[in-house]
């Protein structure tokens, strides 16, 4: 098979688009989308700093990596969960690609370690407030991001959620017409109030397998290994599921995500409040912590309270 | 003994490693990627396949001195 723009031997074959791509097409390929997804939903410029959620996953990585090469400012922060050997080795696949790829551009990378600033690990966490172990990472994990995001002075904070993510999410939110959080599918979410950072997918554009071919590709040693808490997830059957329809209809998860994007942008130009004027109503500080919510205490406070109480 | 397309343990056969989970098995060349993706029942869309480090199609003629890895690139998101 050859590539489609430039004749050369294709690596991969994308029939959402009709095109097959060799190595250097499907490398200006994910770059071109992720210059479009950060410009057409106004995510941060090169004067702005940018703080990447890392896992040691392929989209977290490679988004650092592209990011870095596109000429952005983008420093990185990685929560180390104490999942044994899962989170050892993820923490190692991080620590070797901001050695050998990051340092160079003169990024940062930061790390919290829940074991250390929790004192124990999520699964832990999770029996101590009997809450299931993803949404308690969940919490964790958004709490942190934003509390470094602010604490550091970051101007935005970005995560490798890719297309499939975002589609597999649309559709369980629809199947259980969560409508309330259909809104927060915004590739871009605003810095609405202090002590929330604003939050960016400028990965949204790329499937999760276009975005592994480019891991491979550009050799970013990544965790292949699922997280072992992941098993049963309801967003694994909800992607296997537009997997499948994607094969018997190709673009399928295109239209369905981006479809959903236009349909979003129009509807909040017809809307008399945006974001920003609905979690200024909605928001508040937390009596805790200060970072927004929309009870008294936030979720995070009230976990690690609890956490506390049964420790 | 296993007959069939996947057979016991020969030095003469493709290995192919699957990831999520990892599982290891001997499969006869000379084989298309799409076959091979076809007869384990696996979707195009939710995997890559690598022969050595590098990416192939599915159209790529794969061979029994070939070493496979199909990788899930799936994940909990």
């Amino acid at each position: 098979m050859r590539c489609r723009k430039c004749s050369h031997p294709a690596v991969i074959k994308m029939p959402r688009h009709n095109i097959a791509l060799c190595k250097d097409c499907l490398t200006e390929f994910v770059h071109t989308q992720v210059r479009r997804a950060i410009d057409a939903h106004r995510m941060f410029t090169t004067n702005d700093r940018v703080l990447v959620a890392v896992s040691g996953g392929k989209d977290s990585l490679a988004l650092w990596s592209i990011l870095l090469k596109l000429g952005y400012h983008a420093d990185a922060l990685y929560v180390d969960l104490g999942i044994g050997e899962y989170s050892l080795q993820s923490r190692q696949k991080v620590q070797r690609f901001t050695e050998a790829v990051a340092t160079s551009y003169q990024a940062t990378l930061h790390v919290h370690t829940v074991e250390q600033e929790q004192g124990a690990g999520i699964r832990e966490l999770a029996t101590l407030v009997r809450r299931p172990t993803c949404a308690t990472c969940g919490t964790m994990k958004r709490y942190q991001f934003n509390r470094v995001a602010i604490e550091q002075h970051y101007d935005v904070m970005a995560t490798g959620h890719n297309l499939d993510d975002e589609a597999a999410r649309l559709l369980g939110n629809v199947l259980h017409w969560q409508t309330d959080y259909l809104d927060k599918q915004s590739p871009t979410l605003p810095a609405s109030l202090d002590g929330f950072a604003k939050k960016v997918k400028p990965l949204h554009r790329l499937t999760e397998r276009e975005i592994a071919a480019y891991a491979v590709i550009h050799h970013i040693d990544y965790i292949v290994d699922e997280c072992p808490m992941a098993k049963g997830s309801k967003m694994l059957a909800y992607k296997r599921v537009l997997n499948q329809l994607e094969a018997d209809s190709p673009g399928t998860k295109h239209t369905f995500y981006l479809k959903f994007l236009d349909r979003q942008a129009k509807q909040r130009q017809e809307d008399s409040q945006t974001i920003t004027e609905q979690d200024q109503h909605r928001l508040h500080p937390c009596e805790t912590c200060g970072q927004p919510t929309s009870t008294t205490v936030c979720t995070y406070c009230k976990m690690m309270a609890k956490a506390g109480s049964h420790a | 003994m296993q007959t069939g397309f996947f057979r016991s343990y020969d030095t003469s056969r493709m290995k192919v490693m699957l990831t999520n989970p990892r599982k290891e098995l001997e499969v006869p060349g000379p084989t298309r990627v799409h076959q091979l993706l076809q007869r384990l029942n696996l979707t195009p869309e939710a995997y890559l396949v690598i022969r050595g480090d590098e990416l192939v199609t599915e159209d790529a003629m794969l061979q029994d001195s070939d070493s496979i890895e199909i990788r899930s690139v799936i994940s909990g998101g």
